[in-house]
């Protein structure tokens, strides 16, 4: 399937250029809090993702029905149904991940970026775009994740999805994990860099 | 077809009172659907920490339910509830439920004693939201086997002792960035120990006997 010029920029675009949160620095908080470790992150990324395409859709489908006085308080009804929803299922049929993720599946609820992404797009456009801006802001939501929980965990614990990856004999020469990567602020620290990163890599291709 | 006027009173409050009952209905149908499926979880995941607490690694067993009805029998004794295990080699273990409070939120665990009550045997900790990497570290076999052959019974009764930096004798090592997590397991045990202090106490006449033969020696000793 080619997909055209525009439907491209609706996925891909947030995935870089478009980042929710490195260029709208929207979900900030809970990419705080997830990413001491590689593994929650991951699960809370794709966890995301699956609830903004799904309840981008749904608003879409929706939107022209909506009374505006109310909107925000539809769009919220239908985040906490469906992350209640997703939360009941995974609790079913995947006990130890619901286990692992417990408050954080709460936190979606709270996730900037769903509602950012609600009232910018599924309120305006139509049901596959807002499926693939979904998809598209969700990813771009776990790559930031996934790279701060990596640069946490190696430097913080020297694990990886919980797994060693600093030899033994670092430690025997006087290498220290570094306790600071557990704490929040070295989480914000890190998005800073990221979004350093990102800008200077982004000025020089728009020359 | 003619535009709805959406902006309406009465269709707003219309439209907010269906989509609150559609919603009501869907996630009650959901919830009473999949409630048999997860309380069979809870309490399949209940059995599997009550094990854990024995030194077994949960991930290696294929039937959780048979070996709890093999090896666990729950008693009450002394008015409290017991797990009473009967392990491979024959013998008998005491395990011990314990609630408190970490950092965050909840912790619990289950603390398996010696048919002596005294020396542990094994122990099993989790919580509901310790900060991963720092309190959540009390999951980890690495701090839990940190009890394992230490005596409950010392000179301020029945307790344990956790403690910063090197542990020594009865003492057990806390865990390093979470202070307060570590407090919190050490309250959790003291209290609950307190609790069954009648329990731990009561000893079948023999084991008495041979503790106080061995005291009356010591002495002599002396």
């Amino acid at each position: 399937m080619k997909l055209s010029e525009k439907t491209k920029e609706t996925l891909l675009g947030p995935l870089n250029a478009n980042n929710p949160v490195v260029v709208q620095v929207l979900g900030i908080c809970s990419a705080l809090a997830v990413t001491v470790q590689l593994k929650p992150a991951l699960v809370m990324g794709i966890a995301v993702t699956i609830i903004v395409a799904m309840s981008n859709v749904i608003i879409s489908l929706l939107r022209n029905s909506i009374p505006m006085r109310i909107r925000i308080i539809v769009q919220l009804v239908v985040v906490a149904a469906l992350v209640t929803l997703v939360s009941e299922v995974l609790k079913a049929f995947a006990y130890d991940v619901a286990v692992q993720l417990s408050v954080y599946i709460g936190l979606i609820i709270t996730n900037c970026i769903l509602m950012g992404r609600l009232e910018a797009f599924a309120m305006s456009n139509g049901p596959w775009d807002s499926l693939l801006d979904g998809l598209g802001n969700g990813l771009g939501y776990a790559i930031i994740l996934i790279i701060v929980a990596f640069f946490r965990e190696l430097l913080g614990s020297g694990t990886l999805m919980g797994f060693p990856v600093i030899p033994e004999w670092c430690y025997q020469h006087g290498y220290v994990n570094n306790g600071m990567m557990m704490m929040p602020a070295m989480a914000l620290i890190l998005v800073g860099c990221i979004i350093w990163a990102h800008r200077s890599i982004n000025k020089e291709e728009k020359k | 077809m003619k535009k709805l006027d959406t902006n309406n009173n009465v269709y707003t409050i219309v439209y907010a009172a269906i989509m609150v009952v559609i919603v009501a209905l869907l996630l009650a149908v959901v919830s009473s659907a999949l409630k048999p499926k997860q309380q069979a979880n809870v309490e399949l995941d209940r059995k599997k920490q009550v094990l854990s607490s024995l030194n077994i690694d949960i991930k290696q067993v294929k039937n959780v339910d048979d070996l709890y009805s093999q090896v666990i029998s729950e008693q009450e004794l002394n008015g409290k509830q017991v797990f009473v295990a009967t392990i491979e080699d024959g013998s008998v273990k005491y395990i011990i439920p314990m609630h408190g409070a970490g950092l965050w939120g909840a912790i619990w665990g289950y603390m398996a004693l010696n048919d002596d009550k005294n020396t542990i045997y094994g122990t099993f900790f989790n919580h509901d939201s310790e900060t991963p990497g720092l309190g959540g570290e009390i999951t980890t076999r690495d701090f839990q086997t940190r009890f394992n052959k230490k005596h409950i019974l010392g000179d301020a009764g029945y307790a344990v002792e956790i403690v910063k930096g090197e542990a020594a004798g009865e003492q057990v090592q806390a865990i390093s960035g979470a202070t307060i997590t570590s407090k919190g397991v050490e309250t959790m045990i003291n209290t609950t120990l307190e609790e069954y202090k009648e329990f731990l106490s009561d000893k079948p006449s023999e084991a008495v006997e041979s503790e106080e033969s061995i005291t009356n020696n010591e002495e002599e000793a002396e």
